[in-house]
């Protein structure tokens, strides 16, 4: 059981951190650094990473927007993937204490920095982009609010990655099986009223892997900092695919 | 590997493209789309996966004449709107232009893929913004701001990557862009720029350079700003002599987070939501009579900033406002402002469906920048005069056209980006057909723009960036805020070029080749300090109140003397004037009056 220490009661908070830097270090390493935390304030894990960083400047972690919208500083935290700067130290620290490592599965290019390019050539196999035929309006096209609708809990996805990285099927498969983050990119032009490339978009996933790799464990689902669900839109490219093999 | 010794031009690997962007974020993935689509070899350069771009922040919308809300919009009202918000100093030749390709830009965007909020008729939403009005301000309050929900640059710079995807565009994602390289004509032909995996160096040579490195909020200590947003193109610019162009105008948006700094749109107050004070009044009743809390922003950021000075602000230190917005319903609170939802949870601990938010005016935008013409083309002036800097480019909130002026209107930023972005990208296009020939960059120019980078490098004592920063962070958000007075901006300033010294002879530890951070944020601290250094002079240079820039000690806006734009170049330190375009193509100009709201 997680035990969530209130955060009145921190003063110093033990950090232990993922390290290896390729071009200094023969291996990775874990190391622990004491930070003071605030007493009157609850803080994100991303600030008590700035805070590890001013003792340890060589600490190397991604971050841009600091509020859970541009996808940067997906990691590993106390055993579960999330963005560090929506992740207040209250809802994760266990023990005082807290582990951060990167997220599993990609390799690390240094400290928490993974390198994301199989998750990113995935992405790009989906075809992440409207496909249209017909010839573009005057104006914009039109789109009841209903169908807009059908985009809601996808269109949301900041490409952190932490989904694909919690998820086994990925782990084993990383070049073959596409992984929740780009298969919900699929099913978010598949939904979109406007594209028309649905049939392209399924023949692509008609083999036994890009697709039907996932066992619906839902890690992504539990993770996902945007509360979007992956394993649903997976599903919901089944139906289309049986569907129209009747 | 390490990288700890001093490169020379010689030794160092090149890449050629015919054109280089210098940002993923919005203006830059626009700028990029439309050379790619016209079959040039375009490469964007970002230090972030485009995706994590500042733009990706931006909430409430873009704003554009499109008639959807109302048929009768009309795209010269929305021009008034920008030339008054601007104080009378945006340019009105730029403005046109933004105001009326907007919708052919707005257009486009959906064409790609943006998921637009709808209407029941199906047409794109559009909700109501702060200085929006109908019949050149005579018709009450317009809806004219395009929006998908509150995540608009969200949508907008996804869109824009999965375009330029589609388009085969290259991009050079996670590479730092350190100083461009100048020929002895002074044209501009590429960028040194490093790979921060590996931490090789490179030149990029190029025939055109776009700057859509975004903002610089970070030179105040608090902002709404990413962290990312440090001014690398300003400070590039700056050290190879081009000038700058109202720098002193920096926007404090009304509603940041109090003690966070993120951002609640100013649609929270489109939908209908309303600012108090301690006693529960809604004081923008008393200072904009009839816009109210839907005034322009910098209205807005000082009647809150009075309020708190005079001791009617909310909280056990009376040191913020609320923003109410539980009166609009779940309903509403929910479907039109789900991210604000999220992040006022997050970062002030309460559900704005049912507790208002506590808001304060935080910096948010950089009204100045590198001066352009609708082309994009960068100016720099010579005695006097405007000159074209060949090879080089800006568009975004790095550039100023100026169609912002002393103050810009909410969800025009947005728009400056894909119509500029666009603008320059079409400008490009037809000047490599027309042929460009620039003379190739010398070993000796290569190595000039290597020197600041092979300084850190070789680095081996000196001042940390931690303590810099704050201090320089410190003293802008003291010295030079919402309101400004000359002498805290002498005592800011003389701060200022005390540290000089220490911010160009920082010693960097760590050597690592291998994704080096504290190398990108010696870098970027370079480039904050000229953007601070740049605000601060020409701040206290400025001797009127107009716009974003409040002096106590010259309230009023002097129009006989500073209907201008101002212009530094860093090398002298020295600000001159520039000439407000006041010639617009196809209406009259608007000239300037009281301006009240
Ligand atoms: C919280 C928030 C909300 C906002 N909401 C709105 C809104 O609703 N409507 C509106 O119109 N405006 C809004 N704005 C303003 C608007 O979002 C920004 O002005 C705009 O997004 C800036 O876009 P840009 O393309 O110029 O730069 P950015 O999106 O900031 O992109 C800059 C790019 O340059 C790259 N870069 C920078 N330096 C280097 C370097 N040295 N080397 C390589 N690459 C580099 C970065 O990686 C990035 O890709 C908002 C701003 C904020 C802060
Ligand atoms: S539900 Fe599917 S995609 Fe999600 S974690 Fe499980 S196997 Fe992976
Ligand atoms: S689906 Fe969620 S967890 Fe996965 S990449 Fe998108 S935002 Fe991140
Ligand atoms: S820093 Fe942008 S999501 Fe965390």
């Amino acid at each position: 059981m997680s035990q969530v220490i209130p955060v009145e009661q921190l003063k110093s908070l033990t950090m232990s951190i993922y390290r290896y830097d390729p071009s200094v270090d023969e291996k990775p390493y874990m190391q622990d650094i004491v930070i003071e935390v605030p007493t009157d304030k609850d803080i994100m894990v991303l600030d008590a990473l700035h805070l590890a960083k001013d003792q340890e400047p060589s600490l190397s972690y991604r971050r841009s927007c600091r509020e859970g919208v541009c996808g940067s500083d997906g990691m590993n935290i106390n055993g579960k993937n999330g963005l560090a700067c929506v992740t207040p130290l209250s809802e994760v620290v266990k023990r005082n204490k807290l582990t951060i490592r990167p997220m599993p599965g990609l390799p690390v290019v240094r400290d928490l920095i993974v390198d994301m390019k199989q998750f990113f050539d995935q992405l790009e196999k989906v075809k992440p982009y409207l496909i249209t035929n017909s010839d573009n309006p005057e104006i914009e096209r039109t789109q009841s609010p209903e169908e807009r609708e059908e985009l809601d809990g996808l269109y949301e996805c900041i490409l952190c990655g932490c989904c694909s990285t919690s998820c086994p099927s990925f782990w084993w498969n990383p070049d073959k099986f596409l992984g929740p983050a780009a298969l919900l990119q699929s099913w978010r032009f598949i939904a979109d009223s406007r594209d028309e490339a649905t049939e392209e978009r399924l023949d692509a996933l008609e083999d036994s892997f890009s697709l039907y790799r996932c066992h619906g464990i839902m890690n992504c689902v539990s993770v996902c900092p945007k509360g979007l669900n992956p394993t649903e839109a997976i599903s919901n490219i089944r139906n289309k695919l049986i569907n129209r093999e009747k | 590997m390490l990288v700890n010794e001093i490169i020379n031009a010689k030794d160092l690997p090149v890449m050629e493209f015919d054109g280089i962007i210098v940002g993923g974020g919005g203006a830059g993935m626009r700028a990029s789309l439309q050379l790619a689509e016209s079959g040039l070899n375009t490469a964007v350069i970002s230090k972030v996966f485009p995706t994590r771009s500042h733009t990706v922040s931006a909430q409430g919308g873009i704003t554009c004449a499109i008639q959807s809300d109302d048929p009768d919009d009309d795209w010269r009202w929305h021009m008034f709107d920008t030339v008054k918000g601007s104080d009378y100093i945006g340019d009105q030749e730029a403005i046109e232009y933004m105001c009326s390709e907007g919708p052919k830009a707005v257009f486009e965007l959906e064409h790609m893929g943006l998921p637009f909020s709808r209407t029941e008729e199906g047409r794109i939403y559009q909700r109501p913004f702060g200085g929006q009005s109908k019949d050149y301000g005579k018709g009450g309050q317009a809806t004219r701001t395009c929006a998908a929900a509150d995540r608009t640059g969200h949508s907008l710079l996804h869109t824009l990557y999965q375009a330029n995807l589609k388009a085969g565009t290259n991009f050079l994602n996670e590479w730092f862009a350190v100083d461009m390289v100048l020929n002895t004509d002074g044209a501009v032909v590429g960028v040194i720029a490093f790979k921060i995996e590996t931490g090789e160096i490179y030149y990029i040579k190029s025939k055109a350079t776009v700057l859509a490195t975004g903002g610089a909020g970070r030179i105040y200590a608090s902002t709404t700003n990413a962290l990312i947003n440090s001014g690398d193109g300003i400070g590039m610019a700056l050290r190879a002599g081009m000038p700058v162009q109202d720098i002193e105008m920096w926007q404090f948006h009304p509603t940041g987070i109090h003690g966070a700094g993120t951002l609640v749109t100013e649609g929270c107050r489109g939908e209908g939501g309303y600012l108090l004070n301690k006693d529960g009044e809604r004081f923008m009743e008393r200072y904009a009579p009839n816009s109210k809390d839907l005034a322009s922003r910098d209205v807005v950021a000082r009647s809150m900033a009075l309020e708190i000075l005079e001791g009617r602000g909310c909280g056990p230190n009376a040191d913020h406002i609320f923003l109410r917005l539980d009166h609009l319903g779940p309903e509403v609170v929910h479907k039109r402002l789900p991210g604000i939802t999220e992040l006022s949870k997050t970062f002030a601990g309460v559900d704005p469906a049912v507790q208002p938010i506590p808001v304060v005016p935080t910096c948010h935008y950089m009204m100045g920048g590198i001066p352009t013409n609708i082309n994009g083309q960068v100016i720099t002036v010579k005695e006097g005069k405007d000159e074209v800097i060949e090879g080089l480019y800006a568009a975004g909130e790095v550039a100023c056209v100026s169609v912002h002026g002393g103050n810009r209107l909410g969800g025009n930023s947005l728009l400056d980006l894909v119509v500029f972005g666009r603008a320059a990208g079409i400008y490009i296009e037809e000047s490599m057909k027309q042929g460009v020939d620039l003379k190739e960059a010398s070993h000796d120019d290569i190595d000039k723009a290597l020197e600041r980078l092979n300084k850190l490098n070789a680095s081996s004592e000196g001042e940390q960036v931690t303590a810099l920063k704050e201090r320089m962070q410190q003293n802008m958000q003291n010295n030079f805020g919402v309101f400004r007075t000359k002498d805290l901006m002498e005592k800011g300033i003389q701060d200022l070029s005390k540290v000089r010294g220490e911010v160009e002879n920082m010693h960097l530890k760590d050597k690592s080749a291998t994704f080096n951070t504290a190398r990108i944020e010696a870098l970027e601290m370079q480039n904050l300090f000229e953007v601070a250094e740049a605000t601060a002079i020409t701040a206290n240079t400025r001797k009127e109140s107009r716009g974003a820039h409040s002096r106590d000690d010259y309230p009023n806006r002097d129009d006989d003397n500073w209907l201008k734009h101002s212009i530094y170049f860093s090398e002298t330190k020295e600000v001159s004037k520039r000439d407000v375009n006041y010639r617009p193509k196809t209406v009259q100009a608007f000239q300037p009056t009281v301006r009240s709201y």
